[in-house]
């Protein structure tokens, strides 16, 4: 039998008895219209994670990268050995900030469906994992974020009519219109440029950690990036500078599910966790329920403890889901299937605070809804104040001859000609 | 020291510092030296970097010097290098990153261009990446394509990045006393060939060292030379020669041997570039040349020779001509048949002096 595709006519030599072997391209479980199947995962009861000492030695935590840290249980009870036993305060504040983001996010997500940006990028369904982890750290750690990582501006009180600005790429824009959409950087907030390139923050991060480490400072880093650049070379060169040199360092994986279109089974889902890529690397590794913010706030604070004390790094894989499209670029309904983000089996992140607040007594349906109004309104009006600045292509922007500024720290000579050269020919055109 | 004379490029000098005669790997250790003693926020790292001092001993003694917080082997991983070195600028330290070879820079590309070289235009002056980038680069010591290439022009490429090349033990100290202190990312290719003495490109006569030569004579203290500041080499009025490193060295013996009254300018630094003083000698010989050992298409040449044509159109003689590398891999055992070398530059020359 001749093979049509077997061009080289590789197959049936002489000699060659052995099976053929066969490529596994990973596919995941439910494509566009296949219903959504969450039955194979194993999540734990949620008091099941032992919590190690924050200084426990690597080699003696391994399971705990692959099992699951969880606080909040399926009634809303902060339970087990995780439980921060946070004050009321703190919890209605993480609930706050949450449904803040999400209310940034729908604001910012329709203005570029109205053409007033050209990108946007919603966390809906990820933000305790920013918020979390932003309350669990002090206000000067330096985070290095991925571009998902917007509810950390929002806790450290960044104003959101900056983030707008920045949106809009307008005349108010701190960063003078030339980062896309999203790309803050927000030193006053300890909030590291972001990049767009996938995880280069991560080694930029374990190299503050290492500074402040070497300089006797007491300050520590966390950054963060999605599963699917794990696979990114600068990912293993992080982990390994991190365990080399046990800087005091928090490397986050928000393990969403999905990069783009393409599901976790691509960055290598199918063999093992994220939270495992430490243990080859011999650093705490956590595999963390990354919709209780409860659960990332503890994590984040035994990471935080343990840098402190010299303990070394912890790399912790936030499991959760991507409930929007990657970006306003693409339409998830064109390649998973449209039940998962219902179907999801650790819900929703405010749900379950909320859930959890008013099982406390500290909160209420009417509250809540007042809340959603309250914010609404709030993240309306800051859009309407930052629109008078401008909206993208609307003529309002950074001048033109400011492209040529912050290249370097003084123009030399053949930016400062290209410049006149630009203003000449605008000039003669009659512009 | 012939034309130009390095010593009056001097912008800073402690005041009397005394002078050694120093090879350019002394010269670089010294240079880093000054600025560790000077600035406590100086930091070197790299693979063999720290308790070896290096493969070429550029950083010896520095590690137990100035201990292990600021001079440290690293992991071999040239991306996480670099963008451990970002991570360090972004905290407030000022690191001086070695790349082993040249050769071995692309996997830190991404972090170099897209990070460093970005970082102060993209978060509009909130960070910046005051690194210095040191990587010995060229060819001429039977290094195989492995530990041979010249790869500058892909910096210059880049925006961002500054890329500076010392052509002398005394261009190498005050240059990366300048790189260091700059607050940009500034790649430092080092020409390992004449590391330890200059080479004139005969490759089957003895090597030479750099003792007794004027460029070698070094103030032990701090001094720096501006970057964006090219060195004329030799005056003259009969040919510009432009080039860089080592061939400046394999330039001059060459026009020595032809006995022609070139210019040769020793550019020092591509980005930025002193174009001032290109274009001034152009005018005034109306003929140029360009040499570098890189490869030809796309290389910083081409960019010379746009910029010459240019300014210098109606001031030219005769067509501006390139020796350089040739457009393939740095050949083993045919390294010479390769290297631009003084049958190659008299060629060229021979062409230009022609018309």
């Amino acid at each position: 039998m001749t093979d049509p595709h077997d061009s080289a006519g590789l197959q049936g030599k002489a000699g060659h008895n052995l099976p053929p072997l066969r490529l596994h391209v990973p596919e995941p479980p439910a494509r566009p219209g296949e219903s959504a199947d969450f039955t194979h995962f194993d999540i734990p009861a949620a008091d099941a994670a032992p919590r190690p000492d924050e200084t426990a030695q690597p080699a003696t935590m391994r399971d705990m990268a692959y099992g699951l840290v969880r606080v909040l249980d399926e009634n809303g009870a902060a339970v087990g050995q995780w439980n921060p036993n946070l004050p009321s305060e703190t919890l209605l504040r993480m609930l706050r900030t949450m449904a803040l983001t999400r209310a940034f996010d729908a604001r910012m997500f329709r203005a570029q469906r109205q053409g007033k940006t050209s990108f946007y990028m919603k966390s809906t369904g990820e933000e305790a994992v920013s918020i979390g982890a932003a309350l669990a750290l002090d206000r000067d750690d330096m985070c290095f974020p991925s571009y998902r990582q917007q509810g950390i501006l929002i806790a450290r009180d960044w104003p959101i009519i900056d983030m707008m600005n920045q949106i809009y790429s307008n005349k108010g824009d701190r960063l003078k219109g030339r980062q896309l959409p999203i790309m803050y950087s927000a030193r006053d907030a300890g909030f590291f440029s972001i990049s767009g390139n996938l995880t280069t923050q991560y080694p930029q991060a374990v190299g503050w950690a290492m500074a402040s480490a070497a300089r006797g400072d007491t300050r520590i880093a966390a950054t963060w990036c999605g599963e699917g650049s794990t696979a990114e070379g600068d990912f293993h060169s992080a982990c390994t500078f991190a365990s080399v040199y046990r800087a005091p360092v928090i490397m986050n994986i928000v393990n969403n599910q999905w990069a783009i279109s393409s599901f976790s089974g691509f960055a290598g889902a199918e063999a093992t966790t994220f939270a495992a890529r430490a243990v080859g690397y011999g650093i705490a590794g956590l595999r963390v329920d990354g919709n209780d913010v409860l659960a990332v706030y503890a994590a984040t604070r035994w990471a935080a403890d343990r840098a402190r004390a010299n303990a070394g790094p912890t790399l912790i894989e936030h499991f959760t889901y991507r409930v929007e499209g990657h970006s306003t670029s693409d339409d998830p309904s064109a390649y998973r299937s449209a039940e998962e983000s219902s179907l999801w089996p650790l819900g929703d992140p405010i749900a379950r605070l909320k859930q959890h607040c008013i099982a406390l007594g500290i909160w209420d349906e009417d509250r809540h809804a007042a809340m959603d109004k309250e914010l609404a309104e709030l993240v309306r009006d800051a859009a309407r104040e930052a629109e008078k600045n401008g909206i993208l292509g609307h003529g309002l922007h950074h001048p033109m001859e400011s492209m040529f500024e912050d290249v370097f720290e003084e123009m030399p000579r053949h930016l400062k000609e290209q410049q006149q050269q630009m203003l000449d020919e605008w000039k003669a055109a009659g512009l | 020291m012939e034309g130009g004379g390095a010593v009056s490029d001097v912008m800073t000098q402690d005041a009397g510092t005394d002078v050694q005669q120093m090879n350019m790997i002394q010269a670089i250790n010294s240079a880093m030296d000054v600025m560790m003693e000077r600035d406590p926020t100086v930091v070197v790292m790299g693979e063999d970097v720290g308790f070896f001092g290096g493969v070429f001993r550029a950083t010896a003694g520095l590690q137990q010097k100035y201990g292990k917080n600021r001079v440290f082997d690293t992991p071999i991983t040239e991306c996480g290098i670099i963008g451990v070195a970002v991570g360090m600028g972004a905290y407030g330290l000022r690191p001086v990153p070695e790349i082993q070879f040249a050769d071995y820079i692309y996997p830190a590309l991404d972090q170099l261009v897209s990070e460093a070289g970005r970082l102060r235009y993209r978060s509009a002056g909130e960070f910046i990446a005051p690194m210095t980038v040191r990587s010995p680069f060229g060819g001429g010591i039977f290094g195989g394509q492995t530990h041979s290439q010249s790869p500058e022009g892909i910096f210059t490429h880049c925006s961002g990045i500054k890329t500076v090349i010392p052509s002398t033990p005394y261009d190498a100290k005050g240059l990366l006393i300048a790189a260091i202190e700059d607050n940009d990312p500034t790649i430092f290719f080092e020409p390992k060939r004449i590391y330890n003495g200059p080479f004139d490109g005969e490759y089957d006569t003895p090597a030479t060292s750099w003792a007794g030569h004027a460029d070698a004579q070094v103030p032990t203290g701090y001094y720096r030379i501006p970057l964006g500041k090219a060195r004329i080499a030799r005056a003259g009025g009969a040919l510009t020669i432009l080039c860089y490193g080592t061939m400046v060295h394999v330039v001059e013996h060459t026009v020595a041997m032809l006995g022609l009254d070139a210019e040769i300018v020793d550019l020092r630094s591509l980005v930025p570039l002193d174009i001032e003083t290109i274009e001034a000698s152009v005018k005034k010989t109306g003929r140029c040349l360009i040499v570098h050992e890189a490869t030809r298409t796309s290389g910083f040449g081409a960019e010379l020779l746009a910029q010459v044509q240019e300014r210098c159109f109606h001031y030219l003689e005769a067509p501006i001509e390139r020796v350089t590398g040739f457009d393939t891999p740095y050949p083993h055992s045919l390294e010479w048949a390769y290297f631009p070398g003084p049958v190659r530059i008299r060629e060229a020359i021979n062409k230009i002096m022609k018309d």
